[in-house]
């Protein structure tokens, strides 16, 4: 199952883009109940493609929530796709692509 | 050539066709290191933009909580009527405080949403690159330590 939800609707000519990507976001400087670190582990990199062209790419750090919710929008319409990856600190990648309503 | 090596051929070709699927498509964008881990605001944005000079605008609207009862969940909202190619998030009291850097190409809106996390009472700034010059709007966050909330 994908990491990524993503709601995409077009209103005047302006896709709205809400997207939601389940990930932990470990800060590095957390611990656990035995007092270990727990390592850093987060999402750095996000882009989004609509059309074969890129209409977002924003890198992340640590202070950004669990579960990273990101909102922007972009000129486009009603039925393209739009794809959006995100790609984290470990090298893991996830990819989800809906069609623009 | 040989069955064997035509078949072993063909299956190369088709593990590099896989391959060549399997790259990410996208433009990401250019992860600065040394920005997300400078210490310092000033030292963030030197690092991100090459310049640290930044002029406080109205035209920078940051919308956030006066008071955040959940410092790891904090709403964050930057919108500008200016011709933006970049947005920034700094969050001051945090041990890095960029939170968030944002390319924006020419058709996108100027604006992001995120959820930010912060570790104590602290002033977020909203950073905006236009015409290569950095324009800000602060705003202080009051966080309720404990998380308990109301």
């Amino acid at each position: 199952m994908s990491t990524i939800r993503i709601k995409a609707k077009e209103r005047n000519g302006m896709v709205d883009v809400k997207a939601l990507m389940k990930h932990p976001m470990e800060t590095g400087l957390r611990k656990d109940k035995d007092g270990n670190k727990i390592p850093e582990h987060w999402i750095q990199d996000v882009a989004a493609e609509s059309n074969g062209k890129t209409v977002f790419a924003a890198s992340f750090n640590t202070s950004i929530s669990k579960d990273p919710y990101l909102s922007f929008a972009f000129a486009g319409k009603k039925g393209d796709s739009l794809t959006l990856s995100w790609k984290d600190s470990k090298g893991e990648t996830d990819t989800a692509e809906v069609k623009i309503a | 050539m040989d069955r064997r090596s035509v078949l072993k051929a063909a299956g190369v070709m088709t593990a590099a066709a896989t391959a060549l699927v399997a790259l990410p498509r996208l433009a990401w964008a250019a992860y600065s290191e040394k920005a997300f881990k400078a210490k310092g605001a000033q030292d963030a944005l030197s690092s991100l933009y090459g310049a640290n000079a930044t002029t406080p605008s109205d035209q920078v609207k940051l919308k956030a909580p006066d008071i955040a009862e959940n410092g790891a969940v904090v709403p964050v909202e930057v919108e500008t009527d200016l011709d933006a190619e970049s947005i920034a998030i700094l969050i001051e009291k945090n041990p890095s405080p960029l939170a968030i850097s944002a390319d924006l190409p020419a058709g996108t809106q100027a604006m992001v949403k995120t959820r930010c996390r912060m570790g104590e009472t602290t002033n977020v700034t909203a950073v905006v690159k236009s015409g290569g010059k950095l324009y800000t709007a602060t705003k202080e966050v009051k966080v309720t330590i404990g998380g308990c909330g109301g």
